[in-house]
């Protein structure tokens, strides 16, 4: 097992009486890919900021190597943000703006050329080291943050949305360097994002956020396969979420049927959260399932076709690789791996913080 | 006296500038409400008319006035600064100094937080964040205080008549000279007036050079 790197403890964060953070606790290991995801206004931003050193927790502290650094300002720490607005100084060229970090460690000329040469070539702005950043798109600003922070070969490195400004392509193949450069080098990386694939695709852990909260965290697979609750499901991919009644240990009605599952360990007769993946469906004939549904619309999404069943009041999505027809009656067929049972996240789910990997 | 001119306006703009940027720095990292007391402090004085102020200062200055009233009581004893060009320097200072401190004031405030941030994570402590960072940014504020202190105070003629008592003779009291006094010769009077026009349009031209065209600066 690595050995831990950060910790926050018990953190809390008020701005003028509105608390943004609530009691967040993480460690995050050396070397680890760490990654902050939720939607947007759920506190991931500034809990970057408080790793950082941009902002001190109301309440709570942080550690690095066990020691506390609450009051170490951010250019003691050993550690550099991609910011998510970028923050470029419009007053230096490209080539300036990579080599700040550099200058200010009192690097020699050849060593500066040589490292913010590499840097630009990593981001793919090989010819544009004496252009005026403010005379760049937002992609190519974006990609000169990035090169600004991972110049210096932190220990740490704070990346908030940093490709959120790429297409598609772009955003695909820095992923993979990031990567590359986290493993090469060996930097701890703490992400923050809120495109799920990216976090599942790149991460050692993940933590899912929520309203100041960490709802789960845990390894991209562990959190896609046994999410805690209903929310998490469904912001880690899309997902049908049924109301159900959990009976006793692996007997579960939902949707107006009685199913098998492989779920255990609920109260009897317990009101539940039931979640099913949509790729997880298969569309069969009506005769070979108990859902019976109508096709109420097909939409072609590239590598699957997307399909909305209404069947008993409930609109089920389904991911197939066939197209069914609008209007059609299928049958929905699920075997019991299928099926997901989740406590109702009615907010009662705690972080438990770094404690559940 | 083309020279005392300049001399004398490059002192009251340096002087200027070195009172303005601390001020101003200070000011720009306080909280709003700080930041409209110190505005309206600032304006006041400027509601005065100019003329009254800088005669104000005369008797200040004067021999037998405050000032030498407070040096002897401080057991300093008396120093003769009315009608030098001490005097005159100091009244241009007074009556520019908010020409110099309002555009730096501007700058800083605008200043983008979130660079001192990056900077920061970048290593630097706040001198070299000042170094790198504050300080060029502020650089088109600065240029336009200079502008703006500099050429009124190589034309003035009111400060120099009044606190340099004719001693200190600049060019706007020439210019004054050929219109208005008893040496009456507009030809002399336009060609100086056309000359320091001239001289101060290449300084500017030079100054705008160096702010390298920022839209502040781009006074002309
Ligand atoms: N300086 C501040 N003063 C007051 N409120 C703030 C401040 N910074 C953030 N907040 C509030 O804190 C909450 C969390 O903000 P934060 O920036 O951490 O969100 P985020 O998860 O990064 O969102 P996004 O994905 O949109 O960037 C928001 O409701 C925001 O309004
Ligand atoms: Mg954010």
């Amino acid at each position: 097992m690595s050995t831990e790197l950060i910790r926050l403890k018990d953190c809390v964060m008020t701005f003028d009486g509105e608390t943004v953070l609530k009691s967040i606790n993480l460690y995050i290991n050396d070397k680890e890919f760490l990654t902050l995801l939720g939607p947007s206004g759920c506190g991931k931003t500034t809990t970057l900021r408080i790793i950082g050193g941009f902002e001190k927790p109301t309440s709570g502290d942080i550690f690095f190597d066990g020691k506390r650094v609450n009051d170490l300002p951010p250019y003691r720490r050993r550690v550099n943000t991609v910011f998510q607005k970028y923050a470029l100084f419009p007053h230096l060229n490209v080539y300036e703006n990579i080599a700040f970090g550099l200058r200010i460690a009192k690097q020699t000329e050849s060593e500066i050329k040589s490292r913010v040469g590499a840097a630009l070539e990593l981001v793919g702005l090989t010819n544009f080291d004496k252009r005026r950043v403010t005379q760049m798109s937002g992609g190519q600003q974006q990609r000169v943050a990035i090169a600004r922070a991972i110049v210096n070969q932190p220990e740490v490195l704070l990346l908030d949305e940093p490709l959120g400004a790429l297409d598609l392509k772009m955003r695909k193949e820095m992923q993979v360097e990031l990567k590359r450069i986290q493993r090469q080098v060996g930097i701890t990386f703490i992400y923050v994002t809120h495109d799920q694939e990216e976090a599942l695709t790149m991460s050692d852990t993940v933590a899912v956020m929520r309203g100041g909260v960490i709802e789960q965290i845990g390894t991209p697979v562990d959190i896609y396969n046994e999410p805690k609750n209903a929310f998490v499901a469904d912001f880690i991919g899309e997902s049908n979420i049924l109301p159900g009644t959990m009976h006793k240990d692996f007997d579960v009605t939902f949707g107006g049927v009685r199913w098998v599952c492989v779920d255990k360990g609920f109260d009897t007769e317990s009101p539940v959260d039931v979640v099913i993946r949509p790729e997880d469906i298969q569309l069969v004939s009506t005769d070979d399932s108990p859902i019976k549904g109508r096709v109420l619309s097909v939409t072609f999404k590239g590598v699957h076709y997307e399909s909305t069943i209404e069947a008993d009041g409930y609109n089920w999505l389904i991911h197939s690789t066939k197209a069914p027809n609008v209007g059609e009656n299928v049958g929905l067929f699920l075997t019991p791996e299928d099926i997901h049972i989740m406590h109702k996240s009615a907010g009662e789910a705690k972080a438990e913080g770094g404690d559940s990997y | 006296m083309f020279a005392a001119s300049f001399r004398l306006a490059f002192y009251a703009t340096a002087i200027c500038l070195l009172i303005s940027y601390p001020i101003a720095y200070v000011v720009s990292r306080e909280t709003p409400q700080v930041q409209s007391v110190f505005m309206v402090l600032l304006m006041v004085p400027m509601w005065i008319n100019f003329l009254l102020r800088t005669y104000a200062w005369m008797s200040i200055l004067e021999n037998n006035g405050l000032l030498n009233k407070l040096l002897v009581l401080l057991g300093i004893g008396k120093v003769s600064i009315i009608n030098t060009e001490a005097a005159v320097a100091l009244g241009m200072v007074y009556n520019y100094l908010p020409f110099m401190l309002l555009p730096i004031l501007t700058v800083l405030q605008k200043l983008d937080r979130s660079l001192l941030e990056a900077s920061s994570d970048l290593g630097a402590n706040g001198v070299r964040t000042f170094l790198r960072v504050v300080f060029p940014l502020s650089l088109p504020g600065v240029l336009s205080g200079v502008t703006m202190v500099f050429v009124p105070s190589v034309s003035t003629f009111v400060i120099s008549k009044l606190l340099g008592g004719g001693k200190t003779l600049l060019l706007g009291d020439l210019i004054e000279m050929q219109f208005l006094g008893n040496a009456y010769n507009p030809y002399i009077g336009s060609a100086v007036s056309i000359v320091m026009m001239l001289i101060v349009l290449v300084c500017m031209f030079v100054m705008n050079k160096f702010g390298d065209g920022g839209e502040e600066t781009s006074m002309f």
